[in-house]
Order: C-alpha cells, then sequence, then structure tokens
C-alpha cells in the first residue's frame, strides 16, 4: 500500500474511535471554556483594546488546547501495545506520523472554530481586517503546532512527566510560529497592517519543519 | 592530568587576563554610553562564542544520527551545556548593560530576544537528556537538536520583523553603529580568550560524559556477571582511569 | 559604573560555579569508580 494510502486508512481509524469516544474533543472543549473564561478576568475593554489584546488571547487559548490534544496523541497506541506491532509491520512510519498529524489538525481546528464564536462575543470582537485572512493565519498556524506537537509527542512518551516534557520542549521551538500568530491575528483584527509577511513566514515554517518531521520519525519511532 | 591541558588552560588564563586588561584600560571610553560600554567585550564575544557552540551541537547530533558513534553525542551534549552557560552570561550582561544605559532592564529588542529562545531551546533540550527513560536519549537529543538548531534562523527572521513593526531601543547600539578600531581590537581578544575558555571547559565535559558513560557500562556488566574477570575490576577495560584515546 | 563592574563579576560568577559544577561530578566519579574496585 502506497504511504498515502495507509495514511488515510489510519487517520479514518483515528477518526472513527474519537468519533465514538469523545474523549478528547469533550474534554478539550470544556477546557477551553474555562480558559476564555478564565482569561476574560484579566480585562474589562472597549471593543478598540479587545481587538489588540485578543490576538494573544486566543493563541494561548488555543496553544493550551492543543496540548491538551497532542499529549493524547499517542495514548491509545501505547496502552495497546499497536507502536510495537506497527514497527513490526511494513507499514511506513511516515503515514503513521501524517495520519497522527492531520488527525491532530483536525481535532485542534475544530476545536478553534468551536472557541472562535466564544470568544467573539465574550470579548465584543470584530474584525476590521478581512476574515478569510484569519483563516489562513489559523490553518497555517495550527499545522505549524500540530505538526512539531505530533513529534515531539512521541519523543515524549518516552520520558518521565510526559505531560509536562511535550509543552516543555514544544513551546521554545513553536516561538517564531507563536509570534507569527499572533501579530498577523492583531494586524487582521485591528486592520492596521497587512499580514503578509507573516503569512509567509508561517508557510516556510510549515515547509520546513513537515519536512523535518517526515525525515526524522522513522528515526525517533525506532529509536529503542 | 596531561600536561597539554595544563599548558592550554594556562594560556587560556593568559588570554582572558591580556583581554580584560584591553576591554578595561585600553579600549577608549565611548563617547555616549561611557565606561559602562566595556560590558560589550564580554557581551558580545560570549554570545558569538555561544552560537558557535550550538553550531557544534548541531553538527555533532546530525553526525550522532547519521554514525551512532558515541564521542559524537559526547561532545552534542557538552556542547550544548556549555552554550548555555555561556548565553546565560549574554542574558545577564545584556540588562545589566541596558539599565544604566536606558533606564530599562529588558526591552525585547530583536538580539536579546533571540538570544533568549535560543537559551530556551537549549535549556529544553538538556531537561529532554535528564528526563529520557530507557536507552533512547541519544537519538531523541539529536533530533531535537536538529529542530532546534533548525529553528534559529526563523527566530532571528521572526523576532526581527517583528522589532521593526513594533520599534524598541536596541540594546548594543544599532545595526550600523560603527566601532573604533581599538574597541574591535578588544572585542577579538576576549573572544579569543573566551573561545579557549570554551574549548576548555567543552574538553572537560566531553571526559566527563564519556568517563560517565564508562562507569555506567561496567556497573552494568557487573550486574549481569559478577564473576566475570578473574583479574578483578582491575582488568575491566571500561575502568581505565585516563583513558581518553580510542 | 557598578553596573560594568556587575556584568564582570556576574560573567566570572557564571564560569566559576560551572566549572565547580564540573568538578564536583568528577569527584563524584572517582568516588564511584573506587567503590566498584573495591567490591
Amino acid at each position: 500500500m502506497t504511504v498515502m494510502a495507509v495514511a488515510r486508512r489510519s487517520l479514518a481509524k483515528d477518526l472513527r474511535l474519537e468519533w465514538r469516544a469523545k474523549d478528547a474533543v469533550n474534554s478539550m472543549l470544556f477546557f477551553a471554556l474555562l480558559v476564555v473564561v478564565i482569561f476574560s478576568f484579566s480585562f474589562d475593554p472597549t471593543a478598540e483594546e479587545s481587538r489588540r489584546i485578543a490576538g494573544g488571547l486566543v493563541w494561548v487559548a488555543f496553544l493550551f488546547a492543543a496540548v491538551v490534544a497532542l499529549n493524547q496523541t499517542w495514548a491509545r497506541e501505547l496502552r495497546n501495545q499497536v507502536l510495537d506491532a506497527y514497527r513490526v509491520s511494513p507499514a511506513p512510519a511516515v503515514s503513521l506520523f501524517l495520519a497522527k498529524a492531520v488527525g491532530n489538525f483536525i481535532l485542534v481546528g475544530v476545536l478553534e472554530l468551536l472557541m472562535t464564536p466564544l470568544f467573539v462575543v465574550f470579548y465584543n470582537l470584530r474584525s476590521v481586517g478581512p476574515v478569510y485572512q484569519l483563516l489562513l493565519i489559523a490553518a497555517l498556524g495550527t499545522w505549524a503546532l500540530v505538526v512539531n506537537g505530533t513529534f515531539f509527542a512521541a519523543i515524549s512518551i518516552r520520558t518521565r512527566s510526559r505531560e509536562i516534557m511535550l509543552p516543555l520542549i514544544l513551546f521554545p521551538i513553536s516561538i517564531p510560529a507563536l509570534l507569527a500568530m499572533v501579530d498577523a491575528t492583531t494586524m487582521v483584527l485591528t486592520g492596521e497592517a497587512s499580514p503578509r509577511f507573516w503569512l509567509q513566514l508561517l508557510a516556510v515554517y510549515d515547509v520546513v519543519f513537515t519536512t523535518v518531521c517526515l525525515a526524522l520519525f522513522e528515526t525517533v519511532i525506532n529509536a529503542e | 592530568m596531561k600536561r597539554s591541558s595544563i599548558l592550554f588552560a594556562l594560556v587560556t588564563l593568559a588570554l582572558l587576563s591580556y583581554a580584560f586588561y584591553q576591554g578595561m584600560f585600553v579600549a577608549p571610553t565611548e563617547a555616549t554610553m561611557g565606561d559602562v560600554q566595556r560590558i560589550f567585550y564580554y557581551h558580545l564575544p560570549h554570545a558569538w562564542v555561544a552560537f558557535l557552540l550550538f553550531f557544534t551541537n548541531f553538527l555533532a547530533s546530525i553526525w550522532y544520527l547519521i554514525r551512532r558513534s558515541e564521542r559524537s553525542d559526547a561532545l552534542a551534549l557538552a556542547s550544548a551545556e556549555v552554550g548555555v552557560v555561556f548565553c546565560s552570561v549574554v542574558l545577564v550582561t545584556g540588562p545589566l548593560w541596558a539599565r544604566p544605559v536606558w533606564g530599562i532592564w529588558w526591552t525585547w529588542d530583536a538580539r536579546l530576544t533571540s538570544t533568549l529562545v535560543l537559551w530556551l531551546i537549549y535549556v529544553s533540550y538538556l531537561v529532554l537528556r535528564r528526563f529520557v527513560t530507557g536507552g533512547q536519549t541519544q537519538v531523541l537529543a539529536a533530533a531535537l537538536a536538529i529542530f532546534g538548531f533548525i529553528d534559529v534562523p526563523i527566530v532571528y527572521l521572526s523576532i526581527r520583523y517583528f522589532r521593526t513593526q513594533h520599534p524598541q531601543p536596541v540594546i548594543g547600539g544599532g545595526e550600523g553603529s560603527g566601532l573604533d578600531p581599538r574597541m574591535w581590537i578588544a572585542v577579538l581578544w576576549n573572544l579569543a580568550g573566551f573561545l579557549a575558555l570554551a574549548v576548555l571547559l567543552v574538553r572537560l565535559r566531553y571526559s566527563l560524559a564519556l568517563a560517565e558513560n564508562a562507569l555506567e557500562e561496567a556497573h552494568a556488566s557487573r550486574a549481569l556477571a559478577p564473576q566475570q574477570a578473574e583479574g578483578g575490576p582491575a582488568a575491566d577495560p571500561a575502568l581505565k582511569l585516563g583513558d581518553k584515546s580510542r | 559604573m557598578k553596573f560594568l563592574y556587575l556584568a564582570y563579576a556576574a560573567t566570572w560568577t557564571i564560569h566559576v560555579v560551572y566549572l565547580l559544577y564540573l568538578l564536583s561530578r568528577y569527584r563524584h566519579l572517582r568516588e564511584e569508580r573506587q567503590e566498584l574496585e573495591k567490591e
């Protein structure tokens, strides 16, 4: 079977399992709601102010929710010794990675779609700039977090305190992407500047790190 | 200790002393900032050396993944650790310079912020190395090291762009600020001195890493076969002291 | 100018602390080796 075919099957399986259990989505959703509410205590803004701050708050909230999702990426595989079975099978490791990364992307993407109306309502947000740009930023930015996050989740399962190890190694490396996401979002919301540079940076970040992840995943998953 | 090592240590000390003299007394006083600017002679060389060390870590990590050589992993660990030490100096001297000159400790200026992110990346690398269970520390760390270093130019670009959008005072003068040639001499002497110190520290840390690995192996083989060597522990090759040439 | 002296002092403090840390690990290593040889 080709790499993509295996990846697609793997992804379908994950989505099916997730749909049946709804474990991750429910906990993430509730966590996200809590974050939105707690952040709202930090300021009582006018519409103008909120547009300036919301970019940062929103992405921090999405980041934390993403970490919750990423931490359980490999949990199911670990519980049932699936990783060992996978290592023995002829299926390419890259397929597994792609399936997991895309799965996480969908999961976190769904979360963002559900959280955004909450933000709009709680912070009285209204974008000055075009909304499609926000979608683009969200897509590129989410992939940036998820692709590295899925990879580092595979690394952190071999560590003590794995739940804290993942954000610990993910956050520093994600800083440029986070900076881009936050500043670009602020630019669009306030309508003050074009986010074009940030979008290009995010695209480069995505391409570079997706390549590195695909190149190194097999090495990491086989390390024993 | 080998005689060449002691000699090298003395040379390092000499270089550092002369560099100190150059930076403190020979280089002229800066026009606008005054004598505080002399912090620069420590601040800049440490930044360059730290970067060089992280680059070494990058190369050693790649080499490790290709050859699985224990020595390249030891070098990777040593250069990352010493790199963090030098990076810490940059992060401490920066604010100490900024405070008297600009009245603020920190400005999130492009270079200092990039250095902070660099520091965070390599601290996370060191933490990972400490927390990995099982025997895969070296492979996982090497992978993270590669991610980290590839990120470095992206970090620098992104922060610099952010700063052009939201300008703040720049620690260390703007990009094009000229330096009196006598100041460059002081910079170069300090660079030489601290580079030598870095080499010294890396070699120490590298030997320590290899020796500790050997000890661990000795423990392991001891646990597996307690009646192993007829000649007793002295015959155990893993325990040979001072055996750095392999 | 106390910031100048502070900066230089801090630099050397950091390096000395690191050196001391390395030396203590070397000492620990030697002790463990001796213990191993006794067995």
